[in-house]
């Protein structure tokens, strides 16, 4: 038996929202959802520390998919694909 | 000769000028400092209120001043849009034809509304960013009998950031006063998670919008306007009909500062450092006001502060010395009065560090605010408060 692995989707866009405050990346990732194609995987880099919390409340109301959340050095990256 | 330019003749430009001519008058007088100050109308508007004159009987002729009244007299005021900051000749372009050659500059540009990159905005939308825009809102309340009002904001960031939640109170509170509230809905859209950006004013605000019956709609951003089916339609897939719809417009940096690769595009905001309003590293070039990328609110009041800080720091470069004293940094200083309705207002008093407390809404700051209104012209640009 082999275990299947899911390889995480490639990033289409990288928006790097680091030094910008609430809502600024918000604001970025929303533009640059509205630039993109269903299935285009966006990944927001934000060092606001209220973006891990507002972005998937977002990404859940608006019917996206949440690839990933990681905490880097410093910044948040938060992975999205855009579902509709 | 050191000259300094300050593009921009609103609240940061003309008190940047009129605070730079008191501190560098002998310089001046001895013809080593020249000040001038381009403005594209040569008037000076008093934004603030235009919200009044859709919600408090105010009119466009007693909101602008001649530029060239407000400015002391050291300094030179050009009356001439720029169209090209030319920053290895250090020059600026203007559409007459002149170059001006600066020193120093100051961008106090402000920023432009863009209602037209919404489909149907001019024609389905009301708002109250221009004066023009609110009286033509005016009208549409007047003419109102009852049903859905839709107030909300279009993008973010926009001037001002309390007003559209103060024209939806002072709506509610007026539907009340004419008889009209219980034939009417009122409803609210924030393009974030809740009803304001800094979550303690959220807070204060959050209840009032309950107590007045007002629906609030969060994660709202306006994607298209319907004007078949009068609805307004999110991003997020929600929609909402209105008969009458209040909608903040989008807001961008000026085109100058894009095409003169000062400001990056779409936006247009102006890359500024939080502390010394520098922008973009460079040492000779300042911005404060609507202009700025910061984190503040865009506010006449965070122009009001920010203006000494870029003062000294051209002062201590004329003078070759690091800045100093109180205003030698910015830490983010803004004031601001909120409407509630019923003849009550709170005030917003915040830094970087410290997030404002609001108090409890009361008649004294809404007469704060209609005070400061009735004599902003005698304050604020002539640096006297
Ligand atoms: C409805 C409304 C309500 C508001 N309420 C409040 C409030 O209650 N409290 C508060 O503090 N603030 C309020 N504001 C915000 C306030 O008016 C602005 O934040 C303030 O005017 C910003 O000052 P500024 O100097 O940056 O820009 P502005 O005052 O907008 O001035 C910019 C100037 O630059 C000139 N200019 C632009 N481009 C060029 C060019 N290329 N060449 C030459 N000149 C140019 C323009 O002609 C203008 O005179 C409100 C604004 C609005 C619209």
């Amino acid at each position: 038996m082999t275990a299947v692995l899911e390889t995480p989707p490639t990033v289409t866009t990288t928006v790097d929202a680091r030094g910008s405050f609430c809502p600024g990346p918000l604001m970025e990732l929303i533009r640059a959802i509205r630039e993109s194609q269903v299935g285009d995987v966006i990944a927001v880099l934000s060092s606001d520390k209220g973006s891990k919390l507002d972005i998937p409340k977002w990404i859940e109301k608006a019917g996206h998919r949440l690839v990933s959340l990681t905490t880097l050095d410093g910044y948040d990256e938060i992975v999205v694909q855009k579902a509709r | 000769m050191q000259r300094i330019v300050i593009l921009g003749g609103g609240v940061g430009g003309t008190l940047t000028a009129n605070l730079l001519a008191r501190k560098l008058g002998k310089r001046i007088d001895r013809g080593e400092v020249d000040i001038t100050l381009v403005d594209a109308l040569g008037a000076h508007v008093y934004q603030p209120g235009f919200m009044y004159i859709a919600m408090g009987g105010e009119r466009e002729q007693r909101l602008s001043r001649p530029e060239r009244s407000l400015l002391d007299a050291p300094v030179n005021l050009v009356v001439d849009t720029a169209i090209r900051i030319d920053e290895g000749a250090r020059t600026i372009v203007l559409a007459g034809g002149a170059a001006l050659p600066y020193d120093y500059l100051v961008l106090a540009t402000g920023c432009r509304i863009v209602p037209e990159s919404i489909e149907h905005f001019d024609t389905e939308a009301e708002h109250f960013y221009t004066a023009a825009a609110a009286l033509h809102l005016r009208h549409a309340l007047d003419a109102f009998t009852g049903g859905r009002i839709v107030v909300g904001i279009a993008a973010m960031p926009y001037k001002c950031p309390p007003a559209p939640l103060e024209v939806a109170f002072l709506i509610e509170s007026e539907l009340r006063e004419r008889g009209l509230r219980e034939k009417s809905e009122v409803h609210f859209c924030s393009p974030i998670g809740r009803a304001f950006t800094i979550e303690s004013v959220s807070e204060m605000a959050t209840p009032i919008f309950a107590e007045k019956g007002i629906e609030l709609h969060t994660f709202f951003n306006v994607d298209a306007i319907d004007p078949e089916r009068k609805v307004v339609l999110s991003l997020e897939g929600e929609e909402l009909p209105y008969d009458l719809l209040v909608l903040v417009p989008p807001h961008k940096g000026q085109q100058l500062v894009i095409d003169s690769g000062l400001a990056p595009a779409p936006g247009g905001w102006l890359p500024t450092d939080r502390h010394t309003l520098r922008v973009g590293g460079r040492p000779n070039v300042f911005a404060l006001g609507d202009a700025t990328d910061l984190p503040l609110s865009k506010a006449g009041s965070t122009a009001h502060f920010e203006a000494p800080v870029v003062v000294e720091g051209i002062v201590a470069a004329v003078e070759g010395r690091q800045p100093a004293g109180k205003h030698a940094t910015y830490e983010g200083r803004v004031m601001c009065f909120f409407e509630v309705g019923d003849g009550k207002g709170t005030l917003l008093r915040f830094d970087y560090e410290h997030p404002p407390t609001p108090p409890e809404p009361n008649a004294i700051w809404h007469l704060g605010k209609i005070v400061f209104n009735k004599t902003y012209f005698h304050t604020v640009p002539r640096g006297r408060v």
